[in-house]
């Protein structure tokens, strides 16, 4: 059909396929702008490859390698995998590398590889956070990340547009993460039936960057391909912020501020954010999805903020909120692993951190820890509130380990009773 | 199982089988013959050591949500799964599957095979046969994924490629 109403999903992917227009359930190859990897998906599993293939990378420039996985290396075989990923790098002069530097969905866009209009893929579950930045993208598997290193290009089934529309304005409290948590126990962990999703509305529109990185993050957890924003004045300062910092990327195509069509939405959903209130997912899934208050009474041993999912600046931000001059309670750990470097940087200039360890904290290396369970484990029997974004059984420790998952302000304010705790009872 | 010459097993799980069930993140720093020891050790124990070459699993909703990693299907393949039928799948576990050259048929008639233990092998077309007698017509697979998990998954079909003088950089 020409001339039919395109989504801004549409508008990516025509962009990147060289057409006008796209038509959903068409089956195109698109040219790929950014392609990002870290230790675990990345070197160990595409350096064998690309050797059998006697293949070269089609364009190091548009590659991004983050080692965020396994490090701090803690053992023999986690030092290997980033010793792999180092020695590559050298090998293939790959222009850009971020070791040790924190998690790549928040490591990459703070350096400005993410630009609206592009098409990206990672090689992680959670690459539709950049999506947050008016880019189309989404994750793949190494041996999918190995063709579009040696192809520059991927297929793609052109998914529908799911409207997830939010009018109001949050309050105080309640944030991104509860959005996103209220939607996947709404819909299911597949409930988006890896089809776009995008967010839309006044209160997505007054939300700040990283928040809308968070609920482009978890678009994983709803099922969908990848999660969007449109991108707006918010964005363009966001970027405009980062030409003053050191270390950032410019060499990017041209910016595309591209928006939906009227009527290309699929399907909408309409929420109140007024009316919403923080959210709590049981073990052992996102989508379980349970009242604040019929867990009062559940004590918590950890209290975790992590991972891109839930401890960037704005999510330390939202703790020192609710732990500002106050104590946790006695027998709670809470434990902090700012999501990136930089956000440890400016939570530090900013006094954020501060606020954090007076409380009680106990600060974390700025990697992927816990939350990707590939070695830090919380202890067997513990009861733990995080605000990472997966508590699937046995992920984040032993099988026995219970992981409820909430916002960082949720997951403080908890750590402050030692008890599954509403925010709102200690902000007030 | 009096007879199992000729027939291969159907193992049974349920709905939401993710990634980590399937690739436990604690082994993933090891390579997939270690990991697919441990394959869905939480959910089914006994299916890594007793899963033989041929057998197919036959799964609940959304089989294989969650993480990008795919020693998820690598496991599967390691040990011999010839496919895997189930009412939808992860959209990412979905693509690594084709692309390593593992069969993911889609039925949403997966509930009313509860019962059946035994499977006629997995040929290539999308009809499973029961020694029940009872057949299973799954839903269509686009041709290309299809020809492409028959020969060997995606690294194969770059190879060709390779040989074309059809790669960019050589």
């Amino acid at each position: 059909m020409k001339n039919a109403a395109q989504s801004l999903a549409q508008k990516l992917i025509a962009r990147a396929a060289g057409r006008d227009t796209v038509a959903i359930g068409d089956i195109v190859t698109c040219k790929v702008d950014l392609a990002m990897f870290h230790d675990s998906s990345g070197p160990r599993r595409l350096a064998p490859m690309l050797k059998e293939l006697g293949a070269r990378i089609w364009d190091k420039s548009k590659v991004v390698l983050v080692m965020d996985h396994y490090v701090p290396a803690r053992d023999k075989a986690s030092r290997r995998i980033v010793a792999i990923a180092r020695d590559w790098a050298r090998e293939q002069e790959l222009p850009h590398v971020y070791d040790s530097q924190g998690i790549c969905h928040v490591v990459v866009p703070q350096h400005g590889h993410i630009r609206p209009g592009m098409f990206c893929v990672g090689g992680d579950s959670h690459s539709p956070t950049g999506g947050a930045f008016g880019a189309y993208m989404f994750g793949i598997g190494s041996t999918e990340m190995l063709g579009v290193l040696v192809t520059g290009d991927i297929w793609l089934r052109v998914p529908q547009t799911i409207a997830m529309h939010w009018s109001g304005r949050l309050s105080a409290g309640v944030c991104a993460k509860d959005m996103m948590l209220m939607m996947i126990s709404r819909f299911g962990m597949n409930g988006a039936d890896y089809q776009a999703v995008e967010f839309t509305g006044d209160a997505v529109r007054a939300l700040p960057m990283q928040e809308r990185m968070t609920l482009c993050n978890m678009s994983a957890e709803l099922g969908a391909q990848t999660g969007l924003v449109a991108p707006d004045e918010v964005t363009r300062q966001w970027l405009a912020s980062l030409e003053t910092r050191p270390g950032s990327v410019y060499a990017q195509p041209a910016e595309r501020y591209f928006a939906s069509d009227p009527d290309s939405f699929n399907v909408r959903h309409d929420f109140d954010a007024g009316a919403l209130s923080p959210q709590l997912a049981a073990p052992h899934s996102p989508a379980h999805g349970v009242a604040i208050a019929a867990h009062s009474d559940t004590r918590i041993d950890v209290a975790y903020i992590g991972a891109c999912t839930g401890a960037k600046l704005d999510d330390l931000r939202f703790a020192a909120e609710v732990l500002e001059g106050k104590k946790i309670a006695a027998g709670v750990q809470l434990l902090v692993a700012p999501a990136s470097v930089r956000d440890r940087a400016l939570a530090e200039t900013e006094g954020t951190l501060q606020k954090l360890i007076a409380a009680g904290a106990t600060l974390l290396p700025s990697a992927c820890g816990v939350c990707a369970g590939y070695g830090d484990a919380f202890a067997a029997d513990q009861t733990v509130i995080s605000s990472t974004a997966r508590n699937f059984k046995g992920r984040m420790g032993p099988a026995s380990t219970r992981v409820y998952l909430a916002s960082a302000y949720t997951v403080a304010a908890s750590a402050l009773r030692g008890r599954i705790t509403d925010p709102r009872e200690v902000l007030a | 199982m009096s007879d199992r010459r000729g027939w291969h097993r159907v193992w049974h799980v349920g709905d939401d089988v993710d990634t980590d069930a399937l690739a436990p993140g604690a082994y993933m720093q090891h390579g997939v013959e270690v990991i697919a020891q441990h394959c869905l050790e939480n959910t089914l124990p006994s299916f890594a050591e007793a899963a033989r070459p041929g057998d197919i699993i036959i799964a609940g909703r959304n089989f294989g949500i969650g993480s990008s990693r795919e020693q998820a299907a690598a496991a599967l393949i390691h040990l011999g799964i010839a496919a895997v039928v189930a009412p939808s799948y992860g959209g990412l576990f979905f693509r690594n599957a084709f692309n390593l050259g593992l069969l993911l048929l889609t039925s949403q008639q997966t509930g009313l095979l509860l019962k059946q233990e035994l499977v006629k092998p997995v040929g290539i077309g999308l009809t499973l046969h029961f020694a029940s007698g009872l057949t299973l017509e799954c839903e269509p697979v686009p041709d290309f994924l299809l020809r492409m998990a028959r020969a060997g998954g995606l690294m194969a079909s770059l190879k060709e490629r390779k040989l074309r003088g059809d790669l960019p950089n050589g």
